[in-house]
């Protein structure tokens, strides 16, 4: 009814392209997703940007990553502090809650993330973390929350949206190796794998880390598939072979 | 713990202070004297003038005619008070519980207090001297009551310092009037020959109680140790505590979850009022069958946060057996620290570590899982990739040194290095492929070796090779040979962790 007032009201006053945008804004609105009071979120996400609704990322929601195989954990942890260490340039501190706990914490401050400013959770089992994570999306003061939980079920992940939906923190479930990929109320579904690194020919040892993103679930957004490579404290997307900018500059300074 | 008290006795109380504020009346003798019934009467006087035969209470002209040049100050009413209040403020870092003991004294419980200057003589010995030092006249004694430190301060000839379980002995040879006795009474016994207490002490209790009345007796008794005497002390020890009697014995959770709101509501609003925030407190219920239950919680950050105190007790209210009914609850605040007044938030923000909320919700995982959840790093200064941090549970300690990134450090380690089989072109050289948990995973990158050594002294054993390798996935590990190569048939390549 309301929308429906909305674009009636709408219609009298703008053109079609401003009416469907209005009509977006105000169903992200009846649906929990409110806009962040500080302006768009851009935590360097690049041309990833046009995947998220408003082309802000999704803060005060629940963010999904799958690892399919173990391997892929390590990449998503990377991928993962990577988003976390935008989150926290403002100050703010981050909890990661885990009953099995592999973060080596001086291995974060390569991601941005400084590994002082995070306080690890390390619960006894799946139930604990479950609870510990509820209790982490309630406190308004944490910038992120990132979370290991394998099996996430509807209701958890409903508890999980509730909370934030009133704290405005950012949660990140770390799924690794689930049994069943149901549906649940997260706004967006990740999944990270590794992708051979790239170097110059004749360069020694390994390049920047380099992941395949894919986006496989956005609420209100367009899923996608990107390559991206953490270089120097940021996400590269530009695709390496066609430019390599990092590569030119240093070719430009050591001649 | 057996008690001891200190005694302190100022011998010429306002004529050293008046002599440390006029240094000129040095070696003369000298009386401070106030008006009284129209005429100057002396109050107090100098060991030079007493010499002379000046005594208190003595009116000025009289003292004139025995030294004619006697100085005659003015003495202002209240003066003792002052003085031994301000001294027995000094005395408080010495021991807690000072006591001004009119009118020429302090009294200090010195329980627990003196093996912090290295034992009961030092301790004695460091009063008496830095008092001695500012100028006055002072002596003292220790013993295991406040009537037997009294009596030896004043009367003792010999060691100020009396051994515990002494007193009794001490006390026998000491004259009647060391009890702080009403002076009729002293007078009397005197009279009656009775001039050491060891004359009266083992008279019947009858006899003495109809002939000398109850003082007496309560004062041998006191000095024995067979009553209390309590010392006020200056500067009273908080006690944040909060009492709630019930009409009808409380049964049920929801009367508990009550009784503990009100507590709370007024134990906070002291603490509110105080300045202050609890870091620990106990909640107990007496029971009717006589029985107590209690349940305590613990803060990281000082707080009086009602609703935050009450949600962590609330997870404890369900272990409470109330069984017949608790008849009285009671609330303790066990640790009070001080607390800055909560600043009014002008903007809404995140404050990192400082935030309360984050304090409040680690407070509520430690109450419900142990203090063993948390954890939180600080840097360290080691290259051993195990002792590259330190665990605290505090959230404001602040780190000391930077986060090192000189050397590339996965983000996943494995508590336990895992073996793995490597085949590896010549020693020093990275491995071309390596099998972990029966996986193949050829080498196509590598970095290394980065040689990190035992730090000999804090454990032994052999260095490390780190290698830093990716495979034909992109899947990047941190694995290490254990020591220097040695020879085909050995086991001593680890997988230690995973890159991002």
């Amino acid at each position: 009814m309301l929308i429906y007032l909305v674009f009636l009201y709408l219609m009298s006053t703008a053109s079609k392209q401003e009416i469907v945008q209005q009509l977006q804004r105000e169903i992200l609105r009846l649906q929990g997703t409110r806009p962040s009071s500080s302006g768009k979120t851009d935590l360097g996400l690049g041309p990833m940007m046009d995947a998220f609704p408003g082309n802000s990322f999704p803060t005060g929601a629940i963010h999904e990553f799958i690892s399919p195989r173990p391997e892929n954990v390590a990449a998503t942890s990377g991928f993962t502090s990577g988003l976390i260490a935008g989150l926290m340039r403002s100050g703010g501190a981050c909890v990661w809650v885990s009953s099995t706990r592999k973060i080596y914490p001086p291995g974060l401050k390569q991601f941005g993330v400084e590994p002082d400013r995070v306080i690890f959770l390390d619960m006894r089992n799946e139930k604990e973390v479950l609870w510990a994570t509820e209790e982490a999306l309630k406190c308004d003061g944490l910038a992120a929350v990132a979370a290991e939980i394998r099996e996430l079920s509807m209701i958890a992940s409903r508890r999980f949206q509730l909370a934030v939906e009133q704290s405005r923190v950012t949660g990140f479930i770390l799924r690794n190796q689930p049994r069943n990929l149901q549906p649940t109320a997260a706004v967006a579904r990740w999944q990270i794998k590794h992708l051979p690194s790239i170097t110059e020919p004749g360069m020694p040892g390994p390049g920047f880390p380099r992941w395949n993103i894919e986006l496989t679930r956005i609420r209100n957004g367009h899923p996608g598939n990107w390559q991206t490579e953490w270089q120097a404290g940021r996400f590269h997307f530009d695709a390496p072979e066609k430019t390599q900018p990092f590569y030119e500059e240093l070719r430009r300074k050591t001649g | 713990m057996p008690s001891r008290y200190l005694s302190l006795w100022f011998r010429h109380l306002k004529t050293d202070y008046t002599l440390i504020r006029r240094p000129a009346l040095l070696n003369k003798p000298f009386v401070l004297a106030s008006p009284d019934h129209g005429r100057m009467v002396i109050t107090a006087v100098n060991p030079f003038a007493a010499k002379e035969g000046v005594s208190t209470g003595m009116a000025v002209a009289d003292a004139r005619v025995l030294i004619p040049g006697l100085e005659v100050l003015d003495d202002s009413p209240g003066l003792t008070g002052k003085l031994l209040r301000m001294l027995a403020l000094w005395c408080i870092r010495y021991t807690p519980t000072v006591g001004v003991d009119q009118p020429d004294g302090l009294i200090m419980d010195i329980s627990g207090c003196a093996h912090l200057w290295g034992g009961e003589r030092a301790y004695l010995t460091q009063i008496l001297n830095t008092l001695r030092g500012k100028g006055y006249d002072v002596r003292a004694a220790v013993a295991d009551t406040i009537a037997a430190a009294w009596a030896v301060a004043r009367y003792g000839n010999t060691t100020p310092l009396v051994e515990p379980g002494e007193h009794a002995k001490t006390l026998l040879h000491l004259p009647t009037a060391a009890l702080k006795i009403d002076p009729a009474i002293e007078s009397r016994l005197r009279r009656l020959g009775l001039d050491k207490i060891h004359r009266i002490a083992g008279m019947p209790r009858q006899s003495l109680l109809t002939r000398f009345g109850n003082q007496l007796l309560l004062r041998l008794d006191q000095a024995f140790g067979r009553a209390d005497e309590l010392i006020e002390p200056v500067v009273p020890v908080e006690v944040y505590s909060e009492r709630l009697p019930c009409l009808e014995p409380i049964r049920t959770a929801t009367g508990i979850g009550i009784a503990l709101t009100r507590l709370l509501e007024t134990l906070c609003q002291r603490l509110r009022q105080d300045g202050k925030g609890l870091r620990s407190a106990v909640f107990k219920g007496y029971r009717l069958d006589g029985r107590i239950v209690e349940t305590s919680i613990g803060t990281h950050r000082a707080t009086h946060h009602i609703a935050h105190l009450l949600r962590l007790f609330e997870e404890n209210i369900a272990t409470l057996e109330p069984d017949l009914g608790i008849e009285v609850f009671t609330l303790e605040a066990l640790v009070v620290e001080d607390v800055a007044p909560l600043q009014p938030a002008m903007w809404s923000g995140t404050t990192g570590l400082q935030d309360n909320g984050l304090s409040e919700l680690v407070d509520r995982i430690t109450n419900k899982t142990g203090p063993r959840t948390i954890h939180r790093y600080l840097p360290a200064q080691h290259y051993w990739p195990e002792r590259a941090m330190t665990a605290t549970t505090s959230l404001d300690e602040i780190a000391a040194d930077a986060w090192s990134v000189a050397r590339p450090r996965p983000i996943h380690i494995l508590s336990r290095p895992e073996p793995i089989i490597v085949t590896a072109p010549i020693p020093d050289y990275p491995p071309m492929l390596f099998i972990h948990k029966g996986q193949r995973h050829p080498i196509t990158r590598a970095e290394g070796p980065e040689r990190i050594e035992q730090e000999w002294w804090l454990s032994g054993g052999e260095h490390r090779d780190y290698y830093f390798v990716e495979d034909e996935q992109g899947v990047r590990f941190w694995i290490f040979r254990s020591g220097h190569y040695a020879g085909l048939n050995s086991y001593q390549w680890f997988l230690h962790g995973y890159f991002a």
